[in-house]
């Protein structure tokens, strides 16, 4: 995957700005794209208009109500890797993905003996025999009971918070752009 | 409709296609037949309890920046004090203990692919043990949010 694909969708300083106020969250009010388009000095229709752009392009892979899964009840958080073999991840994959309970779905490297495996993928459940149940109904379902496996249930959650992209990064962002 | 009904469908229903309008607290008002005062206040109940951190975007990884799925094997004694140094860097944004060898798992984002790597080789020399260094090759998952089950066990 590109690190740059979406470089060209921040043409005007105040782009910048929005995306990281945006990482902020929208505020509580009334017309929350007029308050943040102030802050940065773009119109409520401008705001609007650059954030439909931006979840077009898939920059913004989903706008909406962030919710915390561990206060919600939802304690039990597998990752589940498997050693599949290479010509069979996206197949693999594109199956693990039609379960409502798979949160997230990667390919990743191989490390050797130390870390054989290249495919993860993460379950978020109420408790964890329903998680357990969960990965062994993807394992009959998808097929997956020949390929080396580990769980690796969370124990402990030390940190937590979306990533955040500090101005600096911007300006590096920006200095690449065509003047 | 009222209390934990408005909450649960505030939860469920709007962690993706979030109105794009002037106006859209009054828009979901619309559509679940309340005020948007309503909608408002239990917005903020839900973001007070920490049920919500935020109204915003999910951003895919490796789009603006760069990051790595990074491991380490702590010895179980010194755990706590690594995770907590680990969780301290500003550039780390998840860390969890899993059970596993590999016991500490964290999630470090930065500029530039030559930053990341700095802030590797800074852990790996403070806390003197190696990591398996996990970058993301391909991303299957398309995140249309997560479906909750009400009632949740508490």
């Amino acid at each position: 995957m590109s690190e740059r694909i979406f470089e060209g969708l921040f043409v005007d300083p105040r782009d910048l700005e929005l995306f990281r106020v945006l990482q902020e969250g929208l505020p509580l009010e009334s017309r929350p794209y007029s308050a943040i388009g102030a802050r940065v000095g773009y119109s409520e229709s401008e705001v609007i208009a650059r954030l439909h752009e931006w979840r077009q392009s898939g920059l913004i892979k989903r706008l909406g109500v962030i919710v915390r899964h561990r206060r919600l009840g939802y304690r039990a958080n597998a990752m589940v890797v498997w050693d599949v073999p290479d010509a069979e991840v996206s197949r693999v994959a594109g199956r693990i993905c039609q379960y409502p309970f798979v949160t997230l779905c990667y390919r990743r490297p191989r490390k050797g003996n130390e870390w054989p495996y290249n495919l993860f993928c993460m379950i978020h459940g109420q408790d964890r025999p329903r998680v357990e149940w969960q990965i062994r109904q993807l394992i009959n379902e998808c097929e997956m009971s020949d390929w080396p496996t580990a769980t690796l249930f969370s124990t402990r959650c030390f940190k937590q918070r979306g990533a955040r992209y500090t101005p600096s990064q911007f300006v590096a962002l920006s200095s690449l752009q065509p003047a | 409709m009222q209390g934990e009904a408005i909450h649960q469908r505030l939860l469920n229903d709007f962690q993706r296609d979030f109105p794009l309008s002037p106006t859209p607290y009054a828009d979901i008002a619309n559509q679940l037949g309340l005020t948007e005062q309503e909608v408002l206040t239990a917005l903020q109940e839900l973001m007070e309890n920490q049920s919500i951190s935020r109204i915003g975007a999910i951003i895919p990884p490796n789009s603006i920046g760069v990051s790595l799925l990074a491991a380490m094997s702590v010895p179980t004694d010194r755990l706590d004090k690594v995770a907590a140094w680990v969780s301290s860097l500003p550039e780390v944004n998840h860390n969890y203990e899993r059970e596993h060898r590999f016991n500490l798992w964290f999630v470090v984002n930065a500029n530039q692919p030559a930053q990341l790597e700095r802030v590797l080789g800074a852990i790996e020399q403070h806390t003197g043990l190696t990591i398996l260094r996990l970058p993301l090759l391909e991303e299957f998952h398309i995140d249309l949010g997560f479906p909750l089950e009400f009632p949740v066990s508490a």
